[in-house]
């Protein structure tokens, strides 16, 4: 379960967003600069809001009230953009490894074998990521999330650099790393086809606030939202 | 081919540029990575007071640093009671280069730095790798190239350092006596003007070999490579 509660103020936009899901795919919508990037930048922990609770379970990762915010690289909080951002230095099987070298406290509960099966990456492990195509370069950036051991994986429009028939070959290893996996997905897109493909649980998004959840099958939906 | 005298002054100079390379590598490191990466109060003051030495009379630095590492100096007793002596020695020599060299190293570094996308440290973060560790592992090995030419630029600066050495170490053959300071010598007296043209040369081919160095270095780095 995440619930998020913040505000955030920058020159010309005002995110103010409330919401809480536990949906095992939850699509997050909305228009570009809508403040989509900015949410998940937020559970990330690689922004501060100025005022807001983020909670993951019962633990709480920020709480301006109280003072609290755990780093980022204590949140176990996976993050997947639309550039893939392999490290360039590193060669695949040492970029999965360097996702799996922290996960130590974590116990490894996703074996390394079955991310890479799954994503079928194994012929690409001695290669260097400049060598890569985009849909592979993808997957291995999907995979070195996974390895990290993440209690969830966020996805910021993972596919907006890939074409069309690329993103059909992809959206089927989002789908199977949540339901193989059991690691939830934050799903980020400005594409509704994309989203409803993977999801019925929506949170609409439109200039700072959540405007909109749809509840496709309500007896299975999960997301709630609210006007903050 | 080369006098013992012409000799002793481009070993000395080698050891003076390589001292004040090594020694301040860690610090301009440090004060580069601080400039491209972190947003702080003063840092516009820190940025000033890093590029003072390019831009003051090097005789001010001089000066300035005969007044503070000088033996009645502040700094200069401190560095005495530790056992290390600047004054009129090898050492004071390495420190003047060293400053001198300083802002040429900060700057190629930062660059360097500045050119590492910093979602890669933010992606790095989100897997598990605490901010020292992402400045270990991503960001130093990213910004090597730009390492290297700063260390090879501050090497050369510190090799051709005149003015403010020879104002706060003199000019002591065998001591503080640099390639720059022998040529100056040897110029001024009526038959050097064999060591002049000698060292001339040297100096050259050493500043063209570093070029030569740092390019293939960089060359050999360059991760993008398929």
């Amino acid at each position: 379960m995440i619930a998020f509660d913040c505000t955030l103020t920058r020159p010309g936009f005002t995110l103010a967003a409330r919401f809480a899901t536990e949906a095992a795919i939850t699509g997050l919508m909305g228009p570009s600069g809508s403040g989509k990037s900015t949410i998940l930048r937020l559970i990330a922990g690689l922004e501060r809001p100025e005022r807001g609770v983020i909670r993951l379970g019962d633990e709480t990762l920020t709480d301006t009230t109280r003072g609290v915010f755990i780093a980022p690289h204590k949140r176990r909080i996976g993050l997947l953009l639309q550039d893939a951002l392999l490290f360039p230095h590193l060669n695949v099987a040492q970029n999965l490894g360097y996702g799996r070298i922290f996960s130590g406290r974590a116990g490894k509960i996703l074996s390394a074998d079955a991310v890479i099966d799954t994503l079928q990456i194994r012929p690409l492990l001695q290669r260097r990521p400049a060598t890569l195509s985009g849909g592979e370069a993808q997957r291995v950036a999907l995979a070195r999330a996974l390895m990290a051991q993440p209690r969830r994986l966020l996805l910021d429009e993972p596919l907006a650099a890939l074409d069309d028939a690329l993103k059909a070959e992809i959206l089927p290893f989002i789908a199977a790393i949540t339901r193989d996996f059991g690691v939830p997905v934050l799903y980020v897109s400005h594409d509704r086809a994309e989203i409803a493909a993977l999801t019925r649980d929506i949170l609409t998004l439109k200039a700072g606030k959540i405007s909109a959840y749809e509840d496709v099958s309500s007896s299975s939906s999960s997301a709630r939202a609210g006007m903050a | 081919m080369f006098s013992a005298a012409e000799t002793t002054a481009m070993m000395l100079s080698l050891k003076v540029a390589g001292v004040a390379t090594l020694v301040s590598l860690p610090f301009a490191v440090l004060t580069a990575w601080i400039l491209a990466k972190k947003r702080f109060y003063g840092k516009l003051l820190l940025d000033a007071l890093v590029h003072l030495p390019l831009v003051m009379p090097p005789v001010v630095t001089g000066y300035v640093l005969l007044l503070l590492f000088g033996r009645k100096g502040a700094l200069g007793g401190f560095f005495e009671s530790l056992g290390l002596v600047f004054s009129f020695r090898w050492t004071g020599a390495a420190l003047a280069a060293g400053i001198m060299a300083f802002p040429l190293m900060v700057r190629a570094m930062r660059l360097g730095f500045q050119a590492v996308d910093t979602r890669l440290e933010a992606m790095a973060g989100t897997l598990g790798a605490s901010p020292l560790i992402v400045f270990f592992t991503i960001s130093l090995p990213l910004a090597l190239p730009g390492l290297i030419a700063g260390m090879v630029l501050a090497f050369a600066k510190a090799l051709g350092e005149f003015g403010a050495t020879i104002t706060f170490v003199a000019n002591i053959p065998g001591e503080t006596q640099t390639i720059p300071a022998a040529i100056y010598s040897a110029i001024q007296s009526p038959d050097g003007d064999g060591t002049a043209f000698r060292l001339a040369f040297i100096s050259v081919l050493i500043a063209v070999l570093a070029l030569l160095a740092s390019e293939f270095l960089q060359r050999r780095l360059a991760y993008d490579r398929v």
